[in-house]
């Protein structure tokens, strides 16, 4: 397992204001931890350390045992992706050039550079046409899906974000948030990420670190921080409404998952015929032979493919979502109303398909928890459960 | 033989371009290239110098102040005391085109670099950019406009004042307009010298303006834009 240990990372400015004052965290692989604070906590000097666009004054930072105060820095941070809150794309470059900068500087070959371009533009569903525009022809919001691109077009596997999303209207803010979970999720790169926004913080963070004058406050999960707040600082930070929202049991999917119908993907189209219709379901999940999610294959998707493709890899669906074993009930929801599915698998961490949340389920519970129970503390999630479900009938 | 004082100015002119258009092209070649010496000798060491102020902002006051002070001097003053060192000729000149196109080279460097959104360097940087790199992959692709508009203003003086470097010796278009002005009725010959001296000039300053345009990031791109709608 690969780590990133920081142990009394300290930034003393001349004048002798600190900055950073002490800092000790253990980042795991594969993490999605947000710096939070006010403005001059301490939280962009904090990441800024961390690829030595500023150098600490004092303390360690090792990556699997390896010092990074003693690397150079020009080699550190063409191997740490760097997104920031301004994009800060080359206004003179083409977009394939703005992606491939990293591997430009680390001479890659045409080719590859090439390849990867290619690649990464599909990741954030951009057509292939953009990587011959320039910046300026793009969106904002494009704009920071290139911004993201860039810092991981050489396989950067660490990521650092400053406030990447801060310059952007709510709805792209928000489509980008879904995006850059999925993108970490799928790749399994580990992000830093520095916000003010608590909201976004919750939403994307697995763990996180909440900064004030310079200290680290409480380093923990989401659900730990709302459950239990270090201090009065922090109680204040998340604010009261959030607080109250959390303490109702919070479900998790594995509590409501069904078992979903699954086909492996050798199998010819007359038995995933048959399977559907006789389970009558619409929608098979097509996994390999270790029960591992590949994709989906729906009726669509075989009318009219029928006379010229026989078997399920020819023409199932590789684009799915999913969600993560343990993950609650409200993200799955938000997913499944966001993308407008009609049902979201469930996998496990070894990416098998363990179960399945349908709309149908999600009406069941709104339902029970409003009707089912009638007692006034449970109300507070049915209220909220409720919004959902009109949404849901209105969507 | 035609009688020259009945001709007009016009005719006058047009019959001393016939008779001496070699001449006039010869010194227009002379006078062209030494501008062209002063003002490439500044953009050797006034690039530099500008890049070099952009990065250590407590130099750029001390030597834009400097090159301020010697763009006060008037041109011939600065010829005479320059003459009195490098003696005459094509060289005095070729030195004091030099000193008049360093302020305008070396300020549009450094306001060409120090205007670049910082976002776009600090971008530059944390992607692992050493710092020649954002020097020559960043800055100057970025500030190259704002450089040649420097150049461009740079050689529009250096014409004037090679016209004028026609006193210590150095030739050029201003030989034939200090002939004009010594002749009985010169106007014709002063105009064979000034004219020419004008449109080099107005020449220079389009082109160059053509090629700041076209190294004009900003500008380019609306250019593609259109071309794609």
């Amino acid at each position: 397992m690969r780590m990133l240990k920081i142990e009394n990372l300290t930034k003393v400015y001349r004048g002798g204001k600190v900055a950073v004052d002490k800092l000790n965290l253990d980042i795991q692989e594969g993490e999605f931890i947000a710096f939070i604070g006010t403005s001059g906590s301490g939280k962009t000097t904090a990441l800024r350390m961390l690829n030595r666009m500023v150098e600490p004054s004092s303390g360690k930072m090792t990556l699997n045992g390896k010092d990074l105060t003693k690397m150079n820095a020009v080699t550190l941070r063409r191997s740490i992706g760097y997104v920031i809150q301004q994009i800060g794309l080359m206004p003179h470059m083409t977009i394939r050039d703005n992606i491939t900068l990293v591997p430009q500087l680390l001479k890659w070959s045409k080719e590859k550079k090439d390849e990867t371009a290619r690649r990464l533009i599909e990741l954030v569903n951009l057509p292939q046409s953009y990587l011959d525009y320039y910046p300026a022809q793009l969106s904002g919001g494009q704009q920071q899906r290139i911004g993201v691109l860039r810092a991981l077009a050489a396989n950067q596997d660490i990521i650092l974000m400053d406030e990447p999303f801060g310059a952007l209207d709510p709805i792209t803010r928000d489509t980008l948030q879904d995006l850059i979970k999925d993108i970490q999720q799928r790749l399994k790169k580990t992000i830093i990420f520095v916000t003010h926004d608590m909201d976004e913080a919750i939403k994307l963070a697995d763990r996180i670190a909440i900064m004030h004058e310079g200290k680290l406050i409480q380093f923990d999960t989401p659900d730990n921080i709302l459950a239990a707040p270090a201090n009065d600082f922090v109680k204040e930070f998340i604010g009261s409404h959030r607080l109250i929202q959390q303490k109702p049991n919070v479900k998790t999917v594995d509590e409501v998952m069904i078992k979903p119908i699954s086909i492996t993907i050798e199998k010819s189209l007359d038995e995933a015929i048959r399977l559907m219709v006789e389970k009558r379901v619409d929608t098979l999940f097509v996994t390999d032979g270790d029960n591992r999610l590949q994709g989906y294959l729906d009726v669509e998707s075989f009318t009219g493919a029928r006379k010229t493709k026989k078997s399920v890899s020819e023409c199932y669906e590789k684009e799915v979502f999913y969600v993560k074993t343990g993950s609650k009930l409200q993200d799955s929801v938000r997913r499944i109303l966001k993308r407008n599915l009609k049902n979201i698998p469930v996998v496990d961490e070894e990416h098998r398909l363990v179960g399945l949340v349908t709309r149908a389920n999600i009406v069941d519970i709104v339902y029970d928890t409003i009707w089912g129970d009638e007692e006034q503390e449970v109300s507070v999630e049915g209220q909220i459960g409720s919004e959902d479900l009109k949404e849901l009938i209105s969507g | 033989m035609q009688d020259m004082t009945q001709m007009s100015t016009t005719e006058q002119f047009l019959f001393y371009i016939q008779e001496n258009g070699w001449y006039v092209f010869n010194q227009f070649l002379d006078h062209f290239l030494i501008s062209i010496y002063g003002v490439l000798l500044a953009a050797l060491i006034g690039i530099p110098l500008g890049v070099l102020i952009s990065k250590y902002g407590k130099l750029s006051n001390v030597v834009i102040t400097l090159a301020n002070i010697i763009q006060t001097i008037p041109a011939l003053a600065l010829m005479a005391i320059l003459m009195l060192v490098l003696g005459l000729g094509k060289t005095t000149v070729i030195v004091t085109v030099f000193f008049y196109s360093l302020l305008p080279i070396i300020k549009n460097t450094y306001v060409g670099i120090t205007t670049i959104n910082k976002s776009v360097t600090d971008a530059g940087r944390g992607m692992g950019m050493t710092k020649i790199q954002v020097l020559y992959m960043v800055e100057l692709p970025l500030s190259l406009s704002v450089i040649i508009t420097g150049i461009r203003i740079a050689l529009v003086v250096a014409i004037g004042i090679t016209a004028i470097g026609a006193f210590i010796g150095a030739g050029g278009l201003g030989d034939i307009i200090i002939r004009g002005t010594n002749a009985t009725d010169g106007t014709a010959i002063i105009l064979a010298g000034a004219l020419p001296t004008a449109l080099m000039a107005i020449l220079s300053d389009i082109i160059l303006g053509i090629i700041e345009r076209r190294l004009d990031p900003v500008k380019r791109q609306q250019k593609r834009i259109s071309a794609t709608v």
